[in-house]
């Protein structure tokens, strides 16, 4: 963005020097009488703001005229914001009556429009308005007037911004300067064309079509800049509302509620458990879960790492036991490691239900090249396969059998230090 | 990990706690301060960077139980400002990271700014008392959570390493790491691969070691493409 670089260009008549790095150059919308081009700098350099105006004043006539160079691209580039030397509070004052030329100019305005006039007239009378060259000095002077209504216009849709009320309030002075800007810029433009007349046909088909373009190119170039900064600004004020807004919202409901529901049920030690798990796991999910993936919950899990942990998810809701999920790498579900995420479900909910006091249900996922592992384990009192009965189907049924028919493998083995263990192996299948 | 506290028999150990939130501070102190039982003194705290470092720089604990999240600059920072007393030679002051958070960049950021561990804050008293001591003891402290992390990272190394032992982790690293993933202790891990425990804590300090030196770019990569994921 070229907004921050180009006052410090080595033409600039005032080098910032002495400024805090912090500080940014601003065009003052306040007390200014063109851009506010003057006022931000004087505000920026620390000068009193006359100094800044017959410096350009100065170079307006004496420096072939770049003193409207360099204001120009003060213009355009710097963006409009409170500058100069009021400060927050007093800018705002001034915005409530909506026009700040109803105000009373000051004793520095005034000696500037004096300066202002006399320098445009010393300027006129150094060109003769008569002689060849002269014939282009009104056009341009009209081109010129039109640009600064367009171009004032636009800071004036800026300043909108700020204050809605008085956006409004003009709304149709606002659209008769724009108009008045366009057609200045056109009826000089024609003129130009109209004096250039009489020379020969193909420079003057050129000198229109470069004029247009020219034209063209101021009307809409600020227009254009103005435009994205304002929208790219806007745009990020308004992600950050609203992602705040969200966060309030679903702090506020879940949390809430569930504070609620512990404090009614303070002396059921497991359902305030259950109740503080499952928020704790919601807000974790919500909060750290990665940008893109949706965070509402009511689709169906894609893949086997959102599978595992929707599954724990459930199972701990369910039987109020911790459970803590470690996933290693993830893949898509398939039909297979569906079956192998329900038969984990399946070793999960006996973990839970005869695992006991002995700390959390540790899940571990893990997908290795074409394996997929999972295992499950508790630290519970642990049990004999050979001695469950042979009607007691859960474990030969839902978690080894499952398996085995859909070609993954299913061991049961007691952990070393106490508690089982099931471990899952299925290969995937695409 | 609680099978293991014989070790904390009889010893003390010096500790600061940083964490911005005071009521958590509390329950830890309440926790694991009474250093009659555990033989853990708390000597300072801090809720802040820069208290964090004047706290640090002037008691001189021998283990910090630092949070990830801090106003100020994050764990990182209290890292990056303690560095010279990390690797003094006498007495050095270890950091044992503890955090509610999830996201494996935080994580991941403090072991590489020189944590010697991380454990959730959902840990036991009695854990985290022998995890403390642990640090102390010159170990590196994994959760099973921090182990899934770590095996997440070095698993998705498309790229060759830059550097060839650093880069990867051995067989047997990984399969402590698993295990670690899965919910065992040292003893367990030990007894199940039929080494001894001090081989275990040797396998996991490599592997701190490694996290902390190895490719930078690579890590960063890995973490970055985890958030856009």
């Amino acid at each position: 963005m070229p907004a921050a670089a180009a006052p410090r260009t080595p033409h600039a008549p005032e080098p910032p020097s002495e400024s805090a790095p912090q500080r940014r150059l601003y065009r003052s919308a306040d007390g200014r009488m063109l851009g506010g081009v003057a006022r931000g700098l004087a505000g920026h350099l620390g000068l009193p703001v006359i100094w800044v105006r017959l410096a350009f004043l100065g170079l307006l006539m004496f420096g072939d005229g770049l003193g409207v160079l360099l204001y120009a691209a003060f213009w355009v580039f710097v963006p409009l914001g409170v500058g100069g030397r009021t400060g927050h509070r007093s800018f705002f004052d001034t915005l409530d009556d909506g026009s700040r030329r109803l105000r009373k100019p000051d004793r520095g305005q005034v000696t500037a429009l004096v300066a202002l006039f006399a320098g445009a007239g010393i300027f006129i009378s150094k060109v003769q308005l008569g002689g060849e060259s002269g014939r282009y000095v009104w056009p341009t002077l009209l081109v010129g007037a039109g640009v600064v209504l367009v171009w004032r216009q636009a800071d004036n849709a800026r300043r909108a911004h700020w204050n809605a009320a008085a956006g409004r309030h003009g709304g149709l002075l606002q659209t008769a300067r724009a108009l008045a800007g366009v057609v200045l810029v056109g009826v000089g433009l024609t003129v130009f064309i109209v004096v250039r007349g009489s020379a020969a046909q193909l420079g003057n088909v050129l000198t229109a079509t470069l004029a247009v373009l020219v034209g063209v190119a101021l009307l809409a170039g600020p227009w254009l800049i103005r435009m994205t900064q304002d929208l790219s600004q806007e745009r990020l004020m308004r992600i950050r509302a609203q992602e705040r807004a969200e966060v309030a919202a679903h702090v506020h409901d879940s949390v809430l509620h569930t504070l609620t529901l512990i404090q009614r049920g303070a002396e059921d030690p497991g359902e305030v458990r259950r109740l503080a798990r499952a928020q704790e796991r919601e807000l974790r999910n919500w909060l750290y879960r990665p940008e893109g993936t949706g965070k509402d919950e009511a689709e169906e899990p894609a893949t086997l790492a959102d599978a595992v942990k929707e599954t724990a998810a459930e199972v701990e809701d369910h039987h109020g036991v911790p459970i803590e999920v470690v996933v290693v790498g993830d893949c898509p579900l398939d039909e297979r490691l569906a079956a192998q995420v329900q038969a984990a479900r399946e070793a999960m909910v006996n973990a839970a239900k005869y695992g006991g006091d002995g700390g959390p249900v540790q899940v571990y996922a893990e997908v290795e090249g074409r394996t997929v592992f999972v295992s499950v384990r508790d630290r519970g009192p642990g049990f004999d396969l050979d001695a469950v009965p042979d009607d007691r189907m859960g474990v030969r049924e839902s978690i080894i059998g499952r398996m085995q028919r859909n070609g993954g493998t299913a061991r049961l083995r007691s952990a070393p230090d106490g508690g089982t263990e099931v471990e899952l192996e299925m290969e995937r299948s695409a | 990990m609680t099978e293991d506290s014989a070790v904390t028999e009889g010893r003390r150990v010096r500790v600061v706690l940083v964490d911005d939130h005071r009521m958590f501070r509390t329950g830890v102190q309440a926790e694991i301060g009474e250093t009659e039982r555990t033989g853990v003194e708390v000597v300072g705290e801090a809720a802040d960077v820069d208290q964090a470092v004047t706290v640090i720089t002037a008691t001189r604990p021998e283990v910090v139980l630092l949070d990830v999240h801090l106003p100020g600059g994050g764990g990182v920072e209290v890292l990056r400002r303690c560095a010279p007393l990390m690797a003094a030679a006498e007495h050095p002051v270890r950091f044992l990271a503890l955090s509610v958070s999830d996201a494996a960049e935080d994580v991941i950021g403090v072991i590489r700014g020189g944590a010697r561990g991380y454990v959730t804050k959902t840990i036991t008293g009695a854990d985290l008392v022998d995890s403390v001591f642990r640090v102390q003891d010159g170990d590196a402290v994994f959760s099973p959570r921090l182990a899934g992390f770590v095996l997440d990272a070095f698993a998705s190394t498309d790229a060759p390493p830059v550097d060839e032992d650093l880069d990867r982790l051995t067989q047997r690293e990984r399969e402590v790491l698993r295990l670690i993933a899965r919910g065992y202790a040292y003893k367990e891990i030990a007894k199940q691969l039929f080494i001894s425990v001090k081989t275990v804590e040797s396998h996991v300090s490599a592997v701190l070691r490694k996290l902390q030196l190895s490719n930078r770019h690579e890590l960063t990569r890995w973490a970055t493409a985890r958030r856009l994921v």
